[in-house]
């Protein structure tokens, strides 16, 4: 331990804390912008410049260590007004245009502003940066709007190892993106949206589809069909006050109602169709590989459900492709079936049905645009919106969400099981699939605690658990005996060290769970902000609380898709099923 | 293989395919081609198994890698106070008006660029300027005049300006 005066208090510290550490947890806040905790620690903004006694210049607490005797200012004459220095001139390379900026009363440099007392703007100058780069279809960086902080750097280097963001020329030419003329949607971006997710300013943002929603729901040719993730309702309530882990499943179910869709119908339908196919699919898959010859045998299979995860697939293992499962993801499911089994059940043309997906993903904006999401001609899903901007359409509609009753789904693709309801969270389809595919091959209920399967729960990167299977039915007798390994994991990082295992032919598993984004779609890039383990911890929790409070927990017991199969599908991996429900993969260039 | 792709392959091998043998072969890429063209950064890259936006990024942030076409001969001439105070507006005048380009641009024969740097550590004997890596100083007019003649009038390389 060390000693050390913060503000002329006596504080003792670990070694090696750092000054903003030692004086968070002596309840002195230190203004701030750059830092994220655990994540991003550069001092690049240097807001948090601190005055240490005897030292010359003032230094940024962020990456300074304590150190023993050290006699520390942080709220000085001198430190205040650097700091307000400091602010005015990262202003003065920046639009200033809060009014029409999306990211208006939601930004935070505007609440560093109010919080630092500025109330003048003494320096004006060139303006560095002008790109507006609008040529993906799930993120908008405008430059100009950038003040350099390299979060998005840290998270697409570190978290995420697609390495796209980078700073790029140096000093007043700085500029964050892909090369210089390179475009994001000609790019190796996954569209994850983690960048937006942690971007202070309205710099990176996903793009805007709620136009095309209000101007589908004006239409009243128009049968709008909208969909909502696992992961949103457990988020969607942050964005009206509610504290993170606040589900808000059946408000959110009346506020679209409110708003005018026709239908509100649940992706986790989907999710339980999903769990049958994928889990069709991974039993046939463990048949090749223990009853035909080994070169048919294509283990570990991989999950599908996200698409930021795909295309990060495609462009860094091309040559692993045939380890990912056929299925599309839930939402594609969900808007194929409308567009099939529900378009003839009301007898319309799926020509005017308009399926919009509520996602707490940006990448969803790009898989529908894929053309292997096209059945008959149709699009299977016609707009994809983020929790955000689901929480802006509220807003605007003039809706009064927290004093709304709780609505349901519509039916016939608006129930779900629990198993589809932790598809929001890492280690859910795993989960979710084990819960099914161990019922389906023994006849017996998963053997675990209250049918979690804990060794793969939470947010460690790289989750790994085996199962034993004894007693299989007569059609399994194959799997006497056989221990299945599965693992799970989050974030692309994590992905890249299973599928290097996968590549050099040394990956023990089964059956692989991957998702997109640290934490999985709870902290997808499309739900509100600021996420952090804390925030995602909450939802996490929330999410298993939907799914211990259902009474059907597992997706082969949910009628409705019992019903499904029965008067439409036929059987899993029937050819229904592939023509609506399975896809194929692109390879992709690395560069 | 394409010249450039095996250049970068052979500078690869000889410094290692490491993410701290980037900088070593974004010199030697320079040294022979001048420049960093958009193909040889994606191309080096691909052969040290880089981002290719992280070998743009290094490559735009050191001054003396250029990522735009150069000429054969770049010359840099100091843009710092003490070679200003000495005159180097008067110099650079005259280059300019020789080979008929302003500072950033290159003479249509695709002999001579002609860009600014920070201060060559040659105060003492203002104003400097580099030939790719050949310093000149104590320039004057005239003398500029006389060392440009002599690049111009030189066909083949190899000579003794030649660097």
């Amino acid at each position: 331990m060390i000693n050390l005066t913060i503000n002329n208090k006596a504080i003792q510290v670990e070694e090696g804390t750092t000054i903003f550490e030692a004086a968070k947890h002596h309840n002195i806040l230190i203004p701030h912008f750059c830092y994220m905790e655990n994540v991003h620690q550069i001092g690049s903004c240097r807001i948090c410049v601190v005055e240490v006694e005897g030292g010359k210049n003032l230094m940024a607490s962020c990456v300074t260590e304590a150190k023993e005797g050290m006699v520390i200012h942080t709220n000085s004459e001198r430190v205040r007004n650097v700091r307000k220095v400091i602010y005015e001139l990262m202003l003065s390379d920046h639009p200033k245009e809060c009014l029409r900026c999306w990211r208006n009363q939601n930004c935070e440099l505007q609440d560093l502003g109010n919080l630092i007392q500025i109330k003048e703007f003494r320096y004006e100058g060139a303006k560095s940066k002008d790109i507006i780069d609008s040529s993906s279809p799930s993120i908008v960086r405008d430059s100009s709007k950038c003040i350099l902080c390299r979060r998005c750097v840290t998270v697409c280097n570190d978290i995420q190892g697609v390495a796209l963001m980078n700073p790029h020329h140096r000093g007043f030419s700085t500029f964050i993106g892909p090369s210089e003329d390179e475009l994001l949607g000609e790019s190796v971006c996954t569209n994850c949206g983690q960048c937006v997710l942690v971007c202070p300013v309205g710099a990176l943002k996903e793009k805007d589809s709620t136009i095309n929603v209000w101007d589908a729901l004006y239409d009243k040719s128009k049968t709008v069909i909208v969909q909502t993730a696992p992961a949103v309702r457990a988020a969607l309530g942050e964005l009206f006050g509610y504290d993170p882990g606040t589900l808000v499943t059946g408000k959110m179910a009346s506020a679209l109602h409110e708003l005018g869709f026709n239908y509100v119908f649940d992706t986790n339908f989907a999710a339980d169709l999903t769990i049958m196919e994928e889990g069709s699919e991974f039993l046939e898959r463990v048949k090749n590989a223990f009853t035909a010859p080994a070169e048919n045998a294509v283990l570990p299979m991989i999950t599908s459900c996200s698409p930021g995860w795909i295309k990060f697939m495609e462009h860094q293992y091309p040559g692993q492709l045939a380890h990912l499962s056929s299925c599309k993801s839930p939402h594609m499911m969900l808007g194929a079936l409308s567009k099939s089994y529900f378009a003839e059940k009301l007898n319309i043309d799926p020509a005017n049905i308009f399926v919009v997906s509520v996602m707490p993903c940006t990448a969803k904006k790009f898989e529908i645009l894929r053309p292997e999401m096209y059945n008959n001609g149709h699009a299977n899903v016609d707009a994809v919106i983020t929790t955000r901007e689901l929480g802006r359409m509220i807003k605007d509609g003039g809706i009064d969400f927290r004093n709304l009753p709780d609505g349901e789904f519509d039916s016939p693709l608006g129930l779900s099981s629990g198993a589809a309801d932790i598809f929001g969270t890492t280690g859910g389809v795993m989960e979710a699939a084990l819960r099914t595919v161990y019922e389906l091959v023994t006849g017996r209920e998963l053997p675990a605690d209250n049918l979690h399967i804990r060794p793969i729960e939470g947010l460690n990167r790289i989750k790994t658990a085996e199962l034993k299977i004894e007693n299989p039915l007569e059609a399994f007798s194959f799997l006497a005996g056989v221990t299945v390994k599965v693992a799970v994991t989050s974030g692309l990082l994590g992905a890249a060290e299973l599928l290097d295992e996968i590549k050099q032919g040394t990956s023990p598993y089964h059956f692989i769970e991957i998702m997109g984004c640290p934490g999985g779609c709870i902290s997808g890039g499309g739900q509100p902000r600021p996420v952090n383990d804390a925030i995602r911890t909450k939802r996490l929790e929330a999410i298993y609380r939907e799914d211990e409070g259902k009474s059907v927990r597992k997706s082969h017991e949910n009628k409705d898709i019992l019903m499904l199969y029965h008067n439409f599908l036929g059987a899993p991996l029937g050819h229904k099923s592939h023509e609506l429900l399975h896809t194929i993969y692109t390879q992709r260039s690395k560069n | 293989m394409d010249p450039i792709a095996e250049l970068i392959k052979n500078l690869a091998d000889q410094h290692g395919r490491n993410r701290h043998n980037l900088l070593p072969i974004l010199q030697g890429v320079v040294e022979q081609e001048k420049y960093l063209s958009e193909y040889s950064m994606i191309e080096i890259a691909r052969e040290l198994d880089l981002p290719a936006s992280e070998v743009f990024g290094t490559a735009t942030f050191y001054s003396f890698l250029e990522y735009k076409k150069m000429g054969r001969y770049i010359i840099r001439i100091c843009k710092t106070i003490t070679c200003s105070m000495k005159g180097k507006n008067q110099v650079l005048m005259a280059i300019e008006d020789m080979l008929k380009i302003s500072v950033g641009e290159t003479t249509p024969d695709g002999k001579f660029s002609l860009l600014q740097t920070n201060c060559l550590g040659f105060c003492h004997k203002a104003p400097a300027m580099l030939i790719n890596n050949e310093v000149y100083n104590e320039l004057t007019p005239e003398k500029v005049r006389e060392i440009l003649s002599l690049f111009m009038n030189r066909k083949k390389e190899g000579g003794p300006y030649d660097s």
